[in-house]
C-alpha cells in the first residue's frame, strides 16, 4: 500500500510525502515524487555533488550556472512554418500555463535570469508538413534560456532544436501538449568541446496525445539534460529516444523521469550511447514512477552503452517505482558492454578492414534507435556525425 | 569454369590458446596441402582441434601460432591480418556465425564484396546475383534487410555463410561444421550451394565435419581423420565409410595408465 499526500504551496517547494512498499527492484530510499520543485531560487541550494541528483555530475565546473547572475541570450535562427508563432509571456502567464516548475538549481536560475520567456505556439488542429527549426548558437558566454512550446489540441508537429557554438547555458524548456496532438521534439547538442549545458525539459502529455522527445548529444564539455514527462489525462503516450557519443573529457548526462499518474498511459524510453577516449563519462538515469492511480500503465525503459576504448566510464541507473498492481506492463533493461571482438573478427574475415568494420558495428548499434527518429534530416546527419566521431580516433 | 590453380599449404602447424589454466597446445603439427578444385574432408571427435585449425588459418586473435607455416600460392598467410587473408582469397564459414546487430545483411554483403574485389560491384548485376543466390539457397528475400545473423535460426545462419561463399568467390573455403543443425532438406540445399560455388570458382574446399551425412552430397577427394590436434590417418572417401561404421575409437590412443596409490 502506498499513500500519497500532496501539499500544494504557491511559491515554495511542492512536498509530496510518498512511501512505497513495492517489492520491485531498484526502488530508491526516497520516492522520486519527493524531489523539490519550486519557482523560488532559494529553495535550491548550490549543489555540492553529494545530492542524489547531482552525485554523478562534476558540479565544481558548473559554478557559473549556479550563480545568480544575468547572461546574454543565445543567438536564435528560426524557421517557422505557416501558422506557427513565437512571442513572449510574463512570469504570471508562464506559471498558469500548465508548465511544470523548475526542479533543480540550474533550471530555477534559468527561469529567474532569462531575459524573456519565449513561447512557441502551434495552434490547435494545425498539421505541419515541415519541422519547426530553431538553431541556438552560443558565443562563449553565460546564457539562460526559458522556452514554452504550446501545442494545441489535435495538432501535429515536429520541432527541432539545435545547439551549437560555445556557451555556459542553463535552460528550462516546457512542452505542453494538447489532447490528441502528435508531437516530436528533437534536441541536438552539437556544442563545441568547452560548452556547458544544463537543461530541464518538461513534457506534459495531453489526453490521448502522442509525444516523442528525442535527445542527440554529441558535443559539449558537460551536457546534462533532465527530461521529465507527466500526463494531463488518460490515454497519453510518451516516447523518449536518445543517442549520445562521448569522447575524451566529455561528460554527458541524461536523466529521465516519467511520472505516471493518469491511468492507461504508455511510456517507452530508449537511450543508447557510445564512449571512447580517456575519462569520457556518460550517465543515464531512468526514473519511472507509477502512482497508485495510474492503472493500466504500460512502461518500458532501456539503456545500452558501448565502450569503445579503455578509460571511459558509463553509469546506467534504472529506477522503477510501482504503487499499483493494476498495470499492463513495466520493464527495464540496462547494459554496458565493451566492443565485441567476435563481431570485428567476423567482419574482417569477410575482407572488411578494421576501421570499416568498427564503423559498421557502431552504426549497427545505433541503427535501431536512429531509424525510429522519423526525421530524415536528423537521421542522416546523426549517422554522418557518428562516422566522424569514429574517424577522429581511427 | 575457373582454370586458375591455387594451392594452400599448411606445414607442421602448432597452435596454442591461453586458458585460465595456462597455455594449452591444441594443434600439434598439422600438415596438409589443398589445391584448387579439391575437396578435403576433415573428420574428428569433439575437441580434437578442428575449429582451431579453421580459426588459425583465418587469423583469429585468440589463437597463437607457435610453429609451422601456412602459405597461399607461396604467400605467407600467417603474416597477414584477418581481412588481408580474406582478400587474398581465404574464406571461413563459421561453426557459430556471429550476430552483428543493426548491420543489415545487404549492407554487410555489399561492403564485403567491395572489400574483396577492391571495387564496388555494379549495382544492377549485384542485386540480380544476390537475389538469384538467395533464391537458390531458399532464403527468404526479407532476410537481406535484417541484421547480420540477428535472430537467425541455426539453418538460416548456415545458409547465410554459404551465400557469402557463393558471392565472395574465394580461392579456398574452409567450412566448419556447416552441416550441423541442418535437417535433410536444408543439408541438401546448402550442399548444392557449396557445389555450385565450387563449380563456378574452382575453389579448393576444406570441409570440417563430424558426420558422413554431408559427404553424400559433397563428394570428398580426400578424407583426413583428425585426432588430438593432428591428422591421424588419411585416405579417400572410403575412409569416411569406415569411420561411419567404426567410429573414432580406434584412433584415440589410450592415455598412459596412471598409477594411483592409496
Ligand atoms: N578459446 C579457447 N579457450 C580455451 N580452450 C579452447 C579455446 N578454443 C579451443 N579450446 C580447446 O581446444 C580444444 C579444441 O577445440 P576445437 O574447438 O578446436 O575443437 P573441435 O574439434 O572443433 O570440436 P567440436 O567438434 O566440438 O567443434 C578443446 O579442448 C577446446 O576446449
Ligand atoms: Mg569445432
Amino acid at each position: 500500500m502506498s499513500l500519497l499526500a500532496q501539499k500544494n504551496t504557491t511559491d515554495g517547494p511542492v512536498l509530496v510525502g510518498a512511501h512505497t512498499d513495492s517489492a520491485e527492484a531498484f526502488v530508491p530510499d526516497q520516492s522520486r515524487a519527493e524531489r523539490t520543485t519550486s519557482y523560488a531560487v532559494a529553495d535550491f541550494p548550490v549543489p555540492s555533488g553529494r545530492e542524489e541528483d547531482w552525485r554523478f555530475t562534476p558540479v565544481d565546473r558548473l559554478r557559473a550556472l549556479f550563480a545568480e547572475a544575468d547572461g546574454t541570450p543565445l543567438r536564435r535562427d528560426e524557421s517557422l512554418p505557416d501558422g506557427v508563432t513565437v512571442s513572449s509571456i510574463s512570469r504570471e502567464e508562464w506559471q498558469g500555463s500548465g508548465a511544470p516548475k523548475p526542479a533543480d538549481r540550474a533550471a530555477v536560475i534559468a527561469a529567474a535570469r532569462a531575459a524573456s520567456i519565449s513561447v512557441l505556439d502551434i495552434p490547435a488542429e494545425t498539421e505541419l508538413t515541415e519541422p519547426v527549426r530553431l538553431v541556438l548558437t552560443g558565443d562563449g558566454v553565460l546564457s539562460h534560456g526559458h522556452t514554452v512550446i504550446r501545442v494545441g489540441n489535435f495538432a501535429k508537429a515536429t520541432i527541432v532544436l539545435r545547439h551549437e557554438g560555445d556557451a555556459q547555458y542553463s535552460e528550462l524548456l516546457s512542452v505542453v501538449v494538447g489532447d490528441g496532438a502528435d508531437v516530436t521534439v528533437v534536441t541536438v547538442q552539437e556544442w563545441a568541446d568547452t560548452a556547458l549545458h544544463l537543461g530541464q525539459h518538461d513534457v506534459v502529455v495531453g489526453r490521448d496525445a502522442t509525444v516523442r522527445h528525442i535527445a542527440v548529444t554529441l558535443g559539449g564539455g558537460i551536457v546534462r539534460l533532465n527530461t521529465n514527462a507527466s500526463y494531463a489525462g488518460p490515454g497519453g503516450s510518451f516516447e523518449a529516444l536518445g543517442v549520445y557519443f562521448a569522447d575524451a573529457g566529455q561528460h554527458q548526462e541524461h536523466r529521465l523521469f516519467v511520472d505516471h499518474e493518469a491511468p492507461h498511459c504508455r511510456s517507452n524510453v530508449e537511450y543508447k550511447g557510445a564512449l571512447q577516449g580517456d575519462s569520457a563519462h556518460t550517465v543515464w538515469v531512468g526514473d519511472v514512477l507509477i502512482r497508485a492511480s495510474a492503472e493500466g500503465t504500460d512502461t518500458y525503459e532501456l539503456n545500452r552503452n558501448l565502450i569503445l576504448t579503455d578509460g571511459a566510464r558509463a553509469d546506467s541507473v534504472p529506477n522503477l517505482e510501482i504503487e499499483t498492481g493494476e498495470i499492463a506492463g513495466a520493464g527495464h533493461a540496462s547494459a554496458t558492454g565493451r566492443f565485441d571482438d567476435q563481431q570485428l573478427f567476423y567482419l574482417q574475415a569477410r575482407g572488411i578492414d578494421e576501421d570499416t568494420a568498427r564503423r559498421l558495428v557502431v552504426r549497427g548499434f545505433f541503427a535501431a534507435i536512429v531509424g525510429r527518429i522519423g526525421v530524415p534530416e536528423i537521421e542522416e546527419h546523426l549517422m554522418e556525425a557518428i562516422d566522424r566521431e569514429l574517424e577522429a580516433t581511427a | 569454369m575457373s582454370t586458375a590453380n591455387h594451392t594452400l599449404v599448411i606445414k607442421d602447424l602448432h597452435v596454442t590458446v591461453d586458458t585460465d589454466q595456462g597455455t594449452k597446445e591444441i594443434l600439434r603439427g598439422v600438415t596438409l596441402t589443398i589445391n584448387s578444385g579439391e575437396t578435403h574432408a576433415i573428420m574428428g571427435p569433439n575437441g580434437s582441434g578442428k575449429s582451431t585449425l579453421a580459426y588459425s588459418i583465418a587469423g583469429h586473435p585468440k589463437y597463437t601460432v607457435t610453429g609451422g607455416t601456412v602459405t597461399l600460392d607461396g604467400e605467407d598467410v600467417l603474416a597477414m591480418s584477418v581481412d588481408e587473408r580474406a582478400r587474398a582469397g581465404l574464406f571461413l564459414a563459421m561453426q557459430y556465425p556471429v550476430e552483428v546487430p543493426g548491420v543489415t545483411v545487404s549492407n554487410f554483403l555489399r561492403t564485403a564484396k567491395t572489400a574483396i574485389d577492391g571495387e564496388a560491384p555494379k549495382l544492377r548485376m549485384w542485386v540480380k546475383e544476390l537475389k538469384q543466390s538467395m533464391s537458390d539457397l531458399k532464403m527468404d528475400p526479407a532476410v537481406s534487410e535484417r541484421g547480420v545473423n540477428e535472430g537467425f535460426s541455426g539453418g538460416e545462419k548456415k545458409r547465410h555463410e554459404i551465400l557469402q561463399m557463393e558471392l565472395l568467390k574465394p580461392k579456398m573455403a574452409i567450412l566448419d561444421e556447416t552441416d550441423s543443425g541442418l535437417d535433410v532438406d536444408a543439408l541438401r540445399i546448402v550442399s548444392e550451394g557449396v557445389n555450385r560455388a565450387k563449380e563456378t570458382t574452382g575453389a579448393g574446399v576444406l570441409l570440417i565435419t563430424h558426420y558422413t551425412r554431408i559427404l553424400r552430397y559433397i563428394q570428398p577427394d580426400f578424407v583426413h581423420v583428425f585426432v588430438d590436434g593432428r591428422i591421424a590417418e588419411q585416405g579417400g572417401s572410403e575412409l569416411a565409410d569406415r569411420l561411419e561404421a567404426e567410429g573414432y575409437d580406434r584412433f584415440q590412443t589410450a592415455a598412459p595408465a596412471s598409477v594411483t596409490s592409496a
